[in-house]
């Protein structure tokens, strides 16, 4: 265990201190002038930077609605695909086939091909009611990356549903129906609860990935126009990779460390109560 | 129950059926269709690809794959392969010493360490990204492909290591028990007994780690640039090519994602396990 958990220390944990050391300094990799120490100056001026807040904003609007939405259709297909219907594995497998897709070639097909305003098949299709040329990623940019990202994680959020519904007792369902009880208050009243862990499950891995999205944003809008889907991953990108600001793009770092941990101290608490649960079965 | 009640009651039963399949293909089929149109446009002449309105019905052609293949895209899809195989090589290698040490022999404070862990893989790549570049740079490490091996295996050690205990937790007690009592030495316990044992955890492990190594991005775009830059990288060469380039773009998106694609779809039962880190079986 030793030589994994050192690994894990040295690759996540010393760079971290690191990044704290260097928040604190002047230093930009394309001046000459060397590393200084200026105190929480780079803070002061992250805070007081109106492009971070609208990156932190834009941050929290793309994940909770990305969640949301996949959450709720993830729920929905799930219910559909464990009714008695045909082809269920092979429905199953055409599912899963967005979350597969390699995310940077999935953008880029959505945005030359599907959501093209001049050649783009959605456009194509929604010509009768005169969206034919219409372009949603410039006018809606927010939207459509929450709608890539929602296309992206449903098959996951689904998947998770799904192994909860078929590890549901059949015998309570059955002795519900005889009960006369109504398909509806079923799932509200036996169906939910039971999936209820499953779906926080989703809820909470789906937000700790689509926090750190980057991939769709950069090959569809590259955080624009202007700065309308500038998340915090694509402005630490623009701060150390295009700007060079190393010690500008620490503090953001340690700003986004904080903000991160906020929400997955909660994350993790809930999932250890569901490993706990899984293990008393 | 008259003969004629039941069957109109078998009727509905059946028409209901059909009405739900017919609903779950649609929604099916709206997922998958972007994938689909990928795969399609690929296999498309340019001048078809780029039509307007788009091109339906076509006789495939291989040339703009063969293309892609016989330019420079075959480099990079070797990057992705060592990267791929170098870091889950990595992660079993330091994964299953580790997961047998937090499953079968537990060392004090187990759960600390599963909880340190999971949250290293959790925290926002923000934490480490600036100090790992500047190291790398100073390494000579930056456009080397050895600089993704070693992250990506930072990446999903964790979840490997939680994944693989999970798996050797399921183990019978008494073969272990057995085992120990022939006399045999901890790493003959493991390599003779446990791992034997938990080629399906092994296959889960791979495959979370070939989906997360293959299709990563954000290291791959800053830390590479020419000789170890990955699959990913290549399709960034498409980002500003308007119009004549959609098919060789399609063909490449569609090569680029086929790896993960078909092994996802192959083993859909560890992928379910493998992305909850297996909490969901």
């Amino acid at each position: 265990m030793l030589p994994a958990l050192i690994y894990v220390i040295l690759v996540t944990q010393l760079p971290f201190v690191l990044t704290i050391f260097y928040s604190v300094q002047s230093w930009n990799l394309l001046s000459l002038a060397p590393a200084r120490f200026i105190g929480l100056q780079n803070y002061l001026d992250i805070l007081n930077d109106p492009s971070i807040r609208i990156a932190i904003w834009n941050t929290i609007v793309l994940t909770i609605c990305a969640v949301a939405i996949s959450v709720a259709l993830g729920v929905a297909i799930a219910v559909l695909l464990n009714r008695e219907i045909f082809g269920k594995g092979i429905l199953r497998t055409l599912m899963i086939g967005p979350f597969l897709v390699m995310p940077t070639a999935a953008a880029l097909m959505w945005k030359d091909t599907l959501l093209n305003p001049l050649t783009g098949f959605v456009n194509y299709l929604l010509t009768p009611i005169g969206l034919g040329t219409f372009d949603f990623i410039n006018r809606f940019p927010m939207a459509s990356i929450v709608a890539i990202e929602v296309w992206r994680w449903t098959p996951f959020m689904m998947l998770i549903v799904l192994a909860g519904l078929q590890s549901q007792n059949q015998e309570v369902l059955e002795a519900a129906e005889v009960d006369g009880a109504r398909p509806l208050q079923m799932f509200r009243y036996i169906t939910l609860p039971a999936i209820r862990p499953f779906i926080e499950l989703g809820a909470l891995l789906g937000s700790l990935f689509i926090v750190q999205s980057f991939d769709t944003i950069f090959m569809t809008t590259q955080g624009g126009p202007g700065e309308a889907t500038t998340n915090l991953p694509f402005k630490l990108y623009l701060e150390a990779f295009q700007a060079f600001d190393i010690g500008r793009a620490s503090a953001i770092g340690v700003l986004a460390v904080i903000l991160t941990m906020i929400v997955a101290t909660f994350a993790l608490r809930t999932l250890f109560t569901i490993f706990q649960v899984e293990a008393r079965r | 129950m008259s003969v004629q009640a039941g069957r109109t009651q078998r009727g509905k039963a059946v028409a209901s059926k059909v009405g739900w399949s017919a609903l779950a293909w649609l929604v099916a089929i709206v997922f998958f269709f972007p994938v689909l149109w990928m795969a399609l446009e690929g296999l498309k002449t340019e001048v078809q690809a780029a039509s307007i309105p788009p091109t339906i019905l076509f006789t495939p052609t291989l040339s703009a794959i063969q293309e892609v293949l016989s330019r420079d895209f075959p480099p990079y899809l070797i990057n992705s392969a060592t990267a791929t195989l170098g870091s889950t090589l990595l992660v079993l290698v330091l994964g299953l010493p580790a997961a047998y040490a937090l499953s079968i022999r537990p060392v004090k404070r187990t759960r600390d360490v599963l909880f340190f862990l999971i949250s290293t893989r959790f925290l926002p790549f923000a934490a480490s990204l600036v100090p790992l570049y500047i190291l790398a740079r100073n390494l000579h490490l930056l456009d080397n492909i050895m600089a993704l091996v070693i992250i990506y295996t930072t990446i999903n050690l964790p979840l490997g290591i939680w994944l693989l205990r999970s798996f050797m937790l399921e183990l019978p007690h008494e073969l272990v028990e057995a085992a120990r009592v022939d006399g045999a030495s901890m790493r003959h316990e493991l390599t003779r007994i446990v791992i034997p044992l938990i080629t399906p955890g092994i296959a889960a492990t791979s495959l979370i780690c070939l989906i997360f190594s293959w299709n990563e991005f954000f290291y791959a775009v800053n830390f590479t640039s020419s000789i170890a830059a990955t699959s990913p990288i290549f399709l960034v060469g498409f980002i500003s090519g308007r119009g004549l380039f959609y098919a060789k773009l399609a063909a490449a998106a569609t090569l680029a994602s086929l790896p993960v694609l078909l092994a996802g779809w192959i083993a859909q039962k560890q992928l379910i396990r493998g992305l909850t880190m297996g909490a969901v079986k």
